[in-house]
């Protein structure tokens, strides 16, 4: 285990953002810690790195314990939302800092920062300063500079959440390949389900600063371990009493037995994709229902048709009915 | 069409671009001529003035004024006061912004009021009170009165705000995650300060040090009364200048002004290029 985390906790003033974290990271994974904003998931990760203290327990980091090292003895790299480039140097000088830190010879580290620019692709602009980088290039700029100093771990607060939607999805992929590259244990914050169920190895979902679910994308999407969990990983409509996913609803034209009868009163279609909203006849919040476009054609549904639904895939999970 | 539309528009962007950077529109030509009229009436109309005024009376009474042993003094009194003031407040002065942007504590608020306060007095009414506070009867018991120290005392209080001013709006920008993104890549806080604070301040610095340099060696009323004035001791050359027009001796008050002019003139450049040291490094 790279990094062991054991009864952490940490209060501001009356707002705890942290209560008895247990949580151990494997070694050379990218794992992710996914929550909503407020959550304590970047203070967590903050309380890793050194940047911020735990009120109790213990961080050891490769076995040595570094709860009370600070934040430059870990050996830790640290990615920023906002970058925190040294705008005053060029990007070579900014990814060379920590090399120049340690002293090392100056051809060394020459040939440290050429090769890492090469693999974050940015070789052509060793000159230029961060000002002239777009968002993207800045963030790879970052990773490049916490990557140099050959850390133990590597640690992402919410990467990618100053791009706009197209470069970080680019960036997305571009981390996981990079990761399979260069194989660092990885910790990523982040607050969007779908980066963390792409990119990541493991995910520990931390909400109102407990650790809700640790495990990975296909555990917790198919079996999350609370109605929390199962609302946050993706889209949830309540069928008969219990929260379900849109998808996994099958919607019949004619009676079949455990079912919902209902008339179809919204139909939206996106794509590919149909989503219906069923009210159901025993009255009741209505149900949404995704599916296919050749599904709901080929069953002949249309606005205004009854139709009766059931849950095809039951989700193994131990989420409680909805309460009334 | 459309994309030959797009096209040509694209590639007359630049060069557009390139036109406008030398040649100005009505408006930005009217913007122009204002700010050199502007600039030529209150900056170098009396500037020339007063470096015509010294050449009327020939390089050898600009030398001759410059060596009398009593301006001599003055001058030399003047800028080794002014380089001792600009050093004290280039450190103190950084120390201060450094504490009102980075620290919370009670009275801040007092405290960010009462360093503008040497701006605001008339510079009499502060060599008044530097006079109460540190003159005969001093009620401090301190009684520093018509020594070179009561120079450096009124320069100081004078010049204090200049610094604080200037490096605490860049120190309040400054992004507190590029110091954590030092610690995490290994460094201890004094090697973040020189290497990642040091230089994103030196411009403000620079800029706070030009300007009270250039108050310490013109400043007159704040130190008058306090200082004595006395001949070869602590004379100051603002005083000596008005010694000369005084005395009807123009000529000669010209000589030392045009000196100070220079003087101020080469603490500026020289300033500037320690700022772009620092900055590269």
């Amino acid at each position: 285990m790279s990094i062991e985390i054991a009864g952490v906790g940490r209060r501001f003033g009356d707002f705890v953002a942290l209560e008895d974290i247990n949580l151990s990271v494997p070694a050379g994974q990218l794992t992710a810690l996914l929550g909503p904003s407020g959550g304590g998931k970047s203070t967590l990760l903050r309380i890793i790195a050194g940047l911020e203290n735990a009120d109790s327990g213990t961080v050891t980091i490769e076995g040595n314990d570094a709860t009370r090292l600070p934040a430059r003895k870990r050996n830790v790299g640290f990615v920023f939302q906002h970058y925190a480039a040294f705008k005053h140097m060029t990007v070579a000088r900014n990814v060379a800092f920590g090399l120049e830190i340690r002293k090392q010879p100056k051809d060394q580290v020459a040939e440290r920062v050429r090769e890492m620019l090469r693999l974050v692709h940015l070789e052509q602009f060793a000159d230029r300063y961060p000002a002239q980088l777009s968002g993207g290039q800045r963030q790879r700029m970052a990773l490049a500079r916490a990557l140099a100093i050959e850390p133990s771990v590597l640690l992402l607060d919410e990467p990618f959440g100053a791009l706009d939607a197209k470069v970080r999805k680019e960036l997305r992929d571009w981390l996981r390949r990079l990761h399979d590259e260069v194989h660092v244990t990885t910790v990523f914050v982040t607050h969007d389900q779908e980066e963390a169920l792409e990119v990541a190895d493991q995910i520990v979902v931390i909400n109102q600063g407990r650790i809700e679910q640790i495990g990975t994308p296909d555990e917790l999407y198919d079996q999350p371990a609370s109605d929390f969990v199962l609302s946050f990983l993706g889209p949830v409509t309540t069928l008969d009493g219990r929260l379900v996913r849109p998808h996994d609803i099958e919607v019949a034209a004619g009676p079949v037995p455990d079912s919902v009868v209902g008339t179809i009163t919204r139909w939206t279609r996106i794509g590919y994709e149909v989503r219906l909203e069923v009210t159901p006849t025993s009255g009741g919040d209505p149900v949404q229902v995704q599916l296919t476009r050749n599904d709901a054609l080929q069953r002949g549904l249309a606005e205004g048709s009854t139709v009766w639904l059931r849950e095809v895939a039951p989700v193994n999970g131990a989420h409680s009915p909805v309460p009334a | 069409m459309t994309t030959s539309t797009l096209t040509r528009v694209r590639r007359r962007g630049p060069r557009r671009r390139a036109r406008a950077a030398t040649a100005l529109t009505p408006a930005a030509g009217l913007g122009l001529g204002v700010a050199l009229i502007w600039f030529s009436i209150l900056v170098m109309l009396p500037l020339s003035a007063v470096v015509l005024t010294t050449t009327e009376g020939g390089w050898t009474t600009f030398v001759e004024t410059i060596q009398q042993p009593q301006t001599w003094a003055a001058i030399k009194l003047t800028v080794g006061e002014a380089v001792l003031v600009t050093v004290t407040n280039v450190v103190f002065g950084t120390l201060i912004a450094w504490v009102l942007v980075r620290d919370h504590f009670w009275g801040k608020g007092i405290l960010e009021v009462v360093i503008d306060i040497p701006f605001a007095l008339p510079t009499i009414v502060a060599g008044l009170v530097l006079l109460s506070l540190y003159g005969p009867g001093s009620p401090i018991g301190i009684d520093v009165a018509n020594t070179r120290v009561a120079v450096f005392l009124a320069l100081l209080f004078v010049t204090t705000p200049f610094v604080v001013r200037t490096v605490q709006p860049v120190l309040l920008e400054l992004d507190p995650e590029t110091e954590q993104a030092a610690a995490s890549l290994g460094a201890s806080r004094l090697t973040t300060f020189r290497k990642v604070l040091l230089p994103a301040l030196t411009p403000a610095i620079t800029a706070g040090a030009a300007l009270s340099f250039a108050r310490a060696i013109s400043e007159y009323g704040s130190l008058v009364l306090l200082s004595g004035n006395l001949p070869m001791r602590t004379e100051v050359t603002s005083v000596r200048i008005l010694t000369y027009i005084e005395n009807g001796n123009m000529a000669a008050a010209a000589s030392v002004a045009s000196l100070l002019l220079l003087v101020a003139l080469f603490a500026i450049i020289a300033l500037d290029v320690i700022a772009r040291r620092v900055a590269r490094r």
